[in-house]
């Protein structure tokens, strides 16, 4: 599967599917409790499956001005 | 996983309540939170205005977005910080995101009427975004004031407060921890400080955004790379994971059983105007004059002020 994170510096990955979108965020070093994962106009739960032709955002939620 | 309410296909999932929502349902939900905090804190009176402080983020958007949604009568105050193309992009964001729901939108352009944030913490030997805390507090609480709002509200979530309270922990700040708190009172120079966010993560208020449809800038500040608030909340998050809930257990029980302990034993310094620009303060002249002075901008004169007015339908 296509997963782009575009925070801090765009990056793209390429998975292997089927995968738990749990699995798919820590694969790409990110903690589940701090990002949003989209596909299209939907938001994604941890436990939905992605298959192997899917395509994913990870979005970062943390910002740090305050 | 499936929404609670209706058993559809779950939208998000809130580990810290063992529950999921469908996108329906957790709209409402999000809502109820607002709500909640608004009436347990006494945030808003009826009939009050709202000045909402925006930063173009997603925080301060959706904090705007829920507040009308919720029929508060709310206008935005934006802040141009002058911090390069960041700063254009933010103010463009905060811009189409007024048009977009026919508010009314504040310009107060630091740059223009100053230096730019960065400048002037350079110039006073201050770490940005100490400065940065400053000059909004400085002018969100001015603005309100002088245009006749009761209520500055920002977009601090329960993220924002609970790494706030580590950092503040970890150096066992007194003074900040007796005066943190989800509303600062109104008192003689202020206006009642609100954060309606508090009982939502960041998670939460970013998921909110994107379901609401909200365009809000993405990118961190550059300004903030390596800030301090920002390994706090890692490290909160890491925590987070393992034991789901400890954010909020870990803010709640100090409001609820610790800060009213640190409250009675720091009473705060009395308050006079500065004798600079007239603004409240416990010193002389006050931290934001001081500011100016040692950066060496327009040192010794009022401060005034040009609040320009970006009224929405003006751009439709």
């Amino acid at each position: 599967m296509r997963v782009k994170v575009p925070i801090p510096e765009p990056r793209e990955y390429r998975i292997p599917g089927p995968k738990r979108v749990e699995e798919v965020v820590r694969e790409v070093g990110l903690n589940p409790e701090s990002v949003i994962v989209i596909r299209g106009e939907s938001l994604l739960p941890r436990d939905a499956l992605l298959e192997d032709e899917a395509e994913i955002e990870i979005r970062p939620a943390i910002s740090g001005g305050m | 996983m499936r929404c609670r309410k209706c058993r559809a296909p779950a939208w998000l999932d809130l580990p810290r309540h063992r529950t999921a929502f469908c996108r329906e349902h957790f709209l409402d939900y999000f809502r109820d939170q607002v709500t909640r905090a608004i009436r347990e804190w006494r945030m808003i009176c009826p009939g009050e205005r709202v000045l909402v402080a925006v930063s173009g983020g997603k925080d301060s958007l959706a904090l705007w977005d829920v507040l009308l949604e919720l029929g508060y009568p709310a206008d935005g105050l934006f802040i141009g910080l002058g911090i390069g193309g960041y700063s254009s992009r933010s103010r463009e964001k905060t811009l189409a995101f007024a048009r977009s729901r026919g508010a009314k939108l504040l310009v107060v352009d630091l740059e223009e009427r100053w230096k730019g944030v960065e400048e002037l913490a350079r110039r006073a030997r201050r770490v940005p975004c100490s400065a940065c805390g400053l000059v909004k507090r400085y002018l969100f609480n001015r603005v309100a004031r002088e245009e006749g709002y009761e209520v500055v509200a920002t977009g601090h979530n329960l993220d924002d407060e609970a790494a706030s309270l580590l950092g503040n922990v970890l150096r066992w700040q007194t003074g900040y921890l007796a005066r943190q708190s989800p509303v600062l009172p109104e008192e003689e120079g202020f206006a009642r400080k609100v954060k309606p966010l508090v009982r939502l993560t960041e998670r939460e208020t970013a998921a909110y955004a994107f379901t609401r449809g909200i365009d809000y800038v993405l990118e961190e500040c550059p300004l903030a790379a390596g800030a301090s608030s920002l390994l706090y909340k890692e490290v909160l998050n890491r925590l987070e994971l393992e034991s789901p809930g400890t954010k909020q257990q870990f803010l709640q029980g100090f409001l609820e059983r610790v800060r009213p302990w640190f409250e009675e034993k720091e009473a705060g310094p009395e308050l006079r105007p500065c004798l600079t620009c007239g603004q409240p303060t416990t010193a002389g002249v006050c931290a934001f004059c001081r500011l100016l002075e040692r950066a060496g901008v327009k040192s010794g004169e009022s401060p005034d002020l040009e609040v320009k007015g970006e009224e929405a339908a003006s751009f439709g």
